[in-house]
C-alpha cells in the first residue's frame, strides 16, 4: 500500500464522520428511523387477528345452534354478535360493523350430522384479503372442532379418514412480532446501506464537492472506499441498536449464534452499499437518487422480501421477481437465525447468493467509476 | 457562418513553445450529446499556455471555457486531439497530472458543514501534504486570504467572497505548478475580487506558479499577462491584452452632450451610420466607429457637444470584431408595445420602506428603503448574497416580509388580487422557461397564464415572435436555443401582457456583451414608453445604464442615487472619472470603518 493512501482514506473518513455528526438528516436515517420502524412494527402492526367481529345469524335458536354459537363466544379470535335475520346481518356487513357473517339456517339442528354438506353459511368481507382468509380459516377450525365434539357426544366416530394434530414449530404462540422484527432489520439495513449512501454521494455531485475531490490525487477506488467504510460502520451501529431493541424491548428469541448474525448482516450491508453506489453512479441528483433508491431497494425490501407478505402466495411472475431482491435472502437468514438456530443448510445457499449479488454490484461500480465527469 | 479573423496565434518568437509551455492543446475537439442534439463545446482548439504568468481564458458563457478547464484537469476526455500539462499526457496519465495541477472548479466544492480548518485538513490529506509542513503552509495561505480569524467558522457561514478565497486556499495546500481557476471571480464582491487577483499575482511572483484563469468579465482581461479569447468553441486570439485593444486604436470616442438625456443620445448615436456601437458610460457615451480616424457623425446631437478620442479597452476589441461579423437581420430591434397607454409622470410606482427579511437570526435584507418613479430604470447593485433577490421576491409578493412595507403600483402584491399581478412582468434569474416546450408553446403558455384569449393571444404571440426575431426558432425547443435567444424568449414571455412594471433578476448574467447591449436597447425603449423597470445586477458597469440605483451589501443599502451622483467624491487622484467599481469599493471600505468605530 502506498504511504499516501492511508492519509487520503483517513482524511475522507474523518470528513464523512464530521458530516454525519453535523447533518441531522443522516442521523435521522441511521438511528431515528430504525427506532420508529421498530416501534411501529413491534407494537403497532400485528398480523394476528383477535376479536374479529362476526355476525351470528341463528334462524332457529334451538339447543344445537346455541351450542355451536357458544364455541364462538369462547374463542379468543371472535367477538360474535347475534342477529336474527340474514338481511340485518348483511346490512351490518355493508356498514362495516362486522367483518363476516356466520349463517345458521333454520334446518341447522336437524341436518348438521348429515352427509349432504354442512348447513352453515359464511360470508366474509373480502376487501382486506388477509383478514378474510384468516376468518375463513378460523371459522372452519371452530366448525370442525365442534363437529368432532358433537360426534363423540353422539357416540359416533366422525367419518373423517385423517386425524389432524397440529403443532407449530419455532413460534408456537404464532406471535407475528417474532418474525416481523427480524424482517424489519433487513429494511433498516437497506435504508442505511442503499438509501443513505446513494443520497450522500448524490449530494457531493450536487454541491460540486465531487468535482473538487476528483481533481486531487485520490483514485476512484479510494473515493468508494472512503464512503464504504464509514457507512458500513454506521449501518452496523444501526443494526446493533435494533438488536438491542429486539432483544430487550420485544423479547424476540435469539436461537442462532450472534457471530453468525453479525457476519451475515455485514454481508448484506455490503450488498446494500453496493446497490447504493450503483444508484449514485447513474443518478447524480439527490432527488432522483432518493426516489430510485426507494423504489428499487427500500420498497422491495418491504414488499417482496417475504417479511410481511408470503412469497409463495404471490403470482408466479412476482415470485420470480423476488429472486432479484437481496433482502429476500437476508430475511430468510434472519428469520432462521432468530427463530430456529444455526441451520447451515438454509444459511449457506442464501449467504452465497448474497455474496454473488455483492460481487456483481461492487464489480459494476468499480468498473464504471472513473474519475471523469459526464 | 464565417469565422472572425483572429489575432495571430502567439508570437512566433519561441519555436520551443512545446518545451516551455505548461499546457499545450493540439486540435482538441469535444462534443456533448444530450437529447439527440450534439453540442460542439470545443472545435479543434490549439493553444499553448506559457509558464510563470497569468493567462486569462476569456469568453462569454457557453464559449467552451469550462470544458477546456476540465479537459486540462483530466476530468473529461477529448473526442480527438492531444493535451499535455507540464509535459505529461493528460489523457494517458490523469493521476500524475492531477498530482501536480491545481484546479478550482466554478462552484468550488467546499464542505459547508465543515469548518475552515477541517476543509483545509481534508484537502491536505487528499493532496498528501506532510503533517510537519502543514502548520506553516496554513498560516501563510490563511494570512494571504485574510481568513486567519475564521479558522473555526463553518465554511457555510462565510460570505461569498470568503468562500471563494477558501476554495482557492484549499486548491493551494500543496503548491501546484500549474493552477487552473474556472471563473473564480463571478458574482464576488469587488473587494474580494481585487483580493483574489492580488493572491493570484502573489502566487505567480513568489511561488513561480503558472495560472490559467477563466472569466466572463471582459474588463478582467487587462489584469492578465496574456489573454486567450474564446468564442463558440473557437479561439479568436492569444496575445497580450494591450495587443487586442491596440487593433481598435483610433476608433474609440467619448461623446458628451450635457443637454441631451444620455439614453436618447445613445440611441441617436447607435443609429448613426458611422457608429458601430454606442454604450453609456458614466456621463458620456462610449462610441466605437466603423473605421479609424476622425469620427464624422451623420446626425450630430445639438450643440454643445464634445467628442474626444479615448484609449481602447479589451471589450472594444471584442465588440468591434464580433459585432461586425454578426450584424445580421436577426438582431432584435427596439420594442414597441402594442398599446402604449402608460402615462409618464412623477408618481412613485415602487415603494420600499424599511423592508426587512429575517431567516432565523440572519438578516437577508435589513431596513432597505427606496422609491422608483414611473418610466425609470432602477438598479439594485451588489455581489451574490447581498440581498438583491430577496428584496425582489418581497416586492413581487413571492416572499413574506418580516417587517416594513412595500407596494408596487400602489398595491401590496402579497395580498393583492391576481388582477394586480397582471400589471407586472417578471423575468427570473436563469430564465424560467419550459426547456422541452417549443418557443411557440412557451409563448402560448405564458399568454394563457396571463389570461390572454382568442385574437388577443394570437396577436401578442405574433408580436413577440416578430419583435424579438424569434420567428426562425418558432418550433425549436426552449432548451436548444443559444443563451442570447433564451434571454429574448424570457423577456418576450414577461412582456406578453404589456405590464407597466417589469422586474428583471440578473437578466444578463453570463450572456455575451453583444447580447447584453441588445438587451439594454430593448429595456431602454420600454422605459421610454413608460414602463417602470427594476433590475438586479452584479455587473458594475451595468449600473451605468440605470437612471438611479441602490448599492447593496450584506442586506443593507450603502448608497442611493444616479450613477453620476454616486461617483461624486470617489474620483481618482489623477482626476479621472471614477468607475462604478471604485464607488462600490469606496463605500464598502467606508462602511467597514464606521463598523469598526461603532
Amino acid at each position: 500500500m502506498k504511504p499516501g493512501r492511508n492519509m487520503r482514506l483517513a482524511g475522507l473518513i474523518r470528513k464523512e464522520y464530521l458530516q454525519v455528526l453535523r447533518d441531522p438528516s443522516s442521523i435521522a436515517i441511521a438511528f431515528v428511523l430504525p427506532v420508529i420502524l421498530l416501534l411501529i412494527f413491534g407494537y403497532g402492526v400485528s398480523l394476528d387477528a383477535t376479536n374479529i367481529r362476526v355476525a351470528l345469524v341463528i334462524e332457529q335458536p334451538d339447543n344445537i345452534a346455541r351450542n355451536f354459537a357458544g364455541s364462538f363466544d369462547r374463542s379468543p379470535y371472535f367477538a360474535p354478535e347475534a342477529f336474527s335475520s340474514i338481511q340485518e346481518a348483511e346490512t351490518a356487513l355493508r356498514h362495516a360493523e362486522v367483518d363476516g357473517i356466520v349463517w345458521l339456517r333454520s334446518d341447522f339442528g336437524s341436518r348438521y350430522l348429515h352427509k349432504d354438506g354442512p348447513p352453515i353459511g359464511l360470508i366474509v368481507n373480502g376487501v382486506d384479503a388477509n383478514t378474510a382468509r384468516l376468518i375463513e380459516g378460523y371459522v372452519q377450525g371452530i366448525w370442525f372442532t365442534w363437529l368432532e365434539q358433537q360426534s363423540e357426544l353422539a357416540g359416533k366416530k366422525l367419518t373423517s379418514p385423517v386425524q389432524l394434530e397440529q403443532r407449530i414449530w419455532y413460534n408456537p404462540a404464532v406471535r407475528s412480532t417474532d418474525f416481523l422484527i427480524p424482517g424489519i432489520l433487513a429494511v433498516i439495513m437497506t435504508l442505511i446501506g442503499a438509501l443513505l449512501t446513494a443520497l450522500v454521494i448524490a449530494r457531493e455531485w450536487e454541491r460540486g464537492t465531487m468535482e473538487a475531490l476528483l481533481v486531487t490525487r485520490i483514485s476512484a477506488p479510494e473515493i468508494l472506499l472512503g464512503k464504504l467504510i464509514p457507512y458500513f460502520f454506521l449501518g452496523m451501529g444501526g443494526l446493533g441498536l435494533s438488536l438491542v431493541m429486539a432483544k430487550f424491548l420485544f423479547h424476540v428469541p435469539m436461537r442462532g449464534s450472534l457471530w453468525l448474525l453479525l457476519a451475515t448482516s455485514a454481508l448484506f450491508l455490503w450488498v446494500a452499499l453496493g446497490m447504493g453506489f450503483f444508484i449514485s453512479t447513474v443518478f447524480r441528483s439527490q432527488f432522483v437518487a432518493a426516489l430510485v433508491a426507494m423504489v428499487s431497494t427500500f420498497l422491495p425490501a418491504f414488499i417482496l422480501s417475504g417479511f410481511i407478505f408470503d412469497i409463495r402466495s404471490m403470482p408466479v411472475i412476482i415470485q420470480g421477481l423476488t429472486y432479484l431482491i437481496a433482502a429476500r435472502y437476508y430475511v430468510t437468514i434472519l428469520q432462521t437465525l432468530f427463530l430456529v438456530g444455526d441451520v447451515w443448510s438454509v444459511l449457506w445457499p442464501n449467504a452465497a447468493i448474497l455474496a454473488l449479488m455483492g460481487l456483481f454490484f461492487h464489480g459494476v461500480v468499480y468498473r464504471k467509476t472513473k474519475k471523469i465527469l459526464q | 457562418m464565417s469565422r472572425p479573423p483572429s489575432v495571430k496565434n502567439r508570437p512566433s518568437d519561441d519555436r520551443t513553445a512545446s518545451v516551455s509551455s505548461v499546457l499545450v492543446l493540439d486540435q482538441v475537439k469535444k462534443t456533448f450529446t444530450a437529447n439527440k442534439t450534439t453540442i460542439t463545446a470545443l472545435d479543434g482548439v490549439s493553444c499553448q499556455i506559457r509558464p510563470h504568468r497569468v493567462t486569462g481564458l476569456i469568453g462569454p458563457d457557453g464559449a467552451g471555457k469550462t470544458t477546456l478547464m476540465r479537459l486540462s484537469a483530466a476530468l473529461l476526455r477529448p473526442d480527438c486531439g492531444t493535451l499535455r500539462a507540464l509535459d505529461i499526457d493528460v489523457v494517458r496519465e490523469p493521476l500524475r497530472v492531477q498530482a501536480q495541477v491545481g484546479y478550482m472548479p466554478q462552484r468550488f466544492g467546499l464542505y459547508e458543514d465543515l469548518s475552515v480548518q477541517e476543509n483545509l485538513d481534508l484537502y491536505a490529506d487528499l493532496q498528501g501534504v506532510p503533517k510537519e509542513a502543514r502548520h506553516e503552509r496554513y498560516t501563510r495561505l490563511l494570512a494571504m486570504a485574510g481568513l486567519e480569524d475564521f479558522r473555526h467558522r463553518l465554511a457555510g457561514r462565510l460570505s461569498g467572497g470568503m468562500k471563494q478565497k477558501l476554495g482557492l486556499v484549499c486548491t493551494l495546500v500543496r503548491p501546484p505548478r500549474l493552477l487552473l481557476l474556472d471563473e473564480p471571480t463571478v458574482g464576488v464582491d469587488p473587494i474580494s475580487r481585487r483580493e483574489l487577483w492580488e493572491i493570484v499575482y502573489r502566487l505567480v511572483e513568489t511561488e513561480g506558479m503558472s495560472v490559467l484563469l477563466s472569466t466572463a468579465y471582459l474588463d478582467e482581461a487587462e489584469r492578465c499577462t496574456e489573454v486567450v479569447l474564446i468564442h463558440q468553441g473557437h479561439i479568436l486570439g492569444h496575445d497580450r491584452p494591450q495587443a487586442f485593444s491596440r487593433q481598435v486604436t483610433g476608433r474609440i470616442w467619448s461623446v458628451r452632450a450635457p443637454h441631451v438625456a444620455k439614453r436618447s443620445l445613445q440611441l441617436r448615436l447607435s443609429n448613426d451610420p458611422a457608429v458601430l456601437d454606442a454604450l453609456i458610460l458614466g456621463k458620456t457615451i462610449r462610441v466605437v466607429s466603423h473605421t479609424a480616424g476622425k469620427l464624422h457623425l451623420a446626425d450630430p446631437p445639438a450643440e454643445p457637444y464634445r467628442m474626444d478620442p479615448v484609449e481602447p479597452r479589451f471589450e472594444d476589441y471584442f465588440v468591434a470584431t464580433l459585432k461586425k461579423n454578426s450584424r445580421t437581420a436577426d438582431s432584435a430591434a427596439q420594442i414597441t408595445l402594442g398599446q402604449n397607454n402608460h402615462r409618464i409622470g412623477d408618481e412613485d410606482v415602487i415603494v420600499a420602506e424599511n423592508l426587512v427579511r429575517r431567516f432565523g437570526s440572519f438578516y437577508a435584507v435589513d431596513r432597505v428603503s427606496f422609491r422608483v418613479r414611473r418610466g425609470e430604470i432602477f438598479g439594485l447593485l451588489g455581489a451574490n448574497g447581498a440581498g438583491k433577490t430577496t428584496t425582489f421576491r418581497m416586492l413581487c409578493g413571492l416572499l413574506p416580509i418580516s417587517s416594513g412595507s412595500c407596494s408596487v403600483a400602489g398595491m401590496n402584491l402579497r395580498t393583492a388580487a391576481s388582477a394586480a399581478r397582471s400589471r407586472i412582468g417578471y423575468m427570473a434569474q436563469k430564465f424560467s422557461l419550459y426547456g422541452n416546450l417549443t418557443v411557440l408553446q412557451n409563448l402560448g403558455f405564458f399568454a394563457s397564464a396571463y389570461g390572454l384569449r382568442g385574437q388577443d393571444r394570437t396577436d401578442r404571440i405574433n408580436w413577440a415572435l416578430q419583435t424579438f426575431a424569434l420567428t426562425p426558432y418558432t418550433n425549436s425547443e426552449g432548451q436548444s436555443l443559444p443563451l442570447g435567444f433564451k434571454q429574448r424568449l424570457a423577456l418576450a414571455a414577461a412582456l406578453m401582457h404589456e405590464p407597466e412594471v417589469l422586474f428583471l433578476d440578473e437578466p444578463t448574467s453570463g450572456v455575451d456583451p453583444l447580447a447584453r447591449r441588445e438587451f439594454w436597447v430593448q429595456i431602454n425603449s420600454l422605459a421610454d414608453q413608460g414602463v417602470t423597470v427594476l433590475v438586479t445586477t452584479h455587473f458594475m458597469e451595468e449600473a451605468e445604464y440605470c437612471d438611479r440605483l441602490v448599492i447593496m451589501a450584506e442586506g443593507k443599502v450603502l448608497a442611493e442615487g444616479s450613477p453620476e451622483s454616486l461617483k461624486e467624491g470617489f474620483d481618482n487622484e489623477n482626476g479621472q472619472e471614477a468607475t462604478m467599481e471604485d464607488v462600490f469599493i469606496g463605500l464598502l471600505k467606508k462602511q467597514q470603518k464606521t463598523g469598526e468605530a461603532g
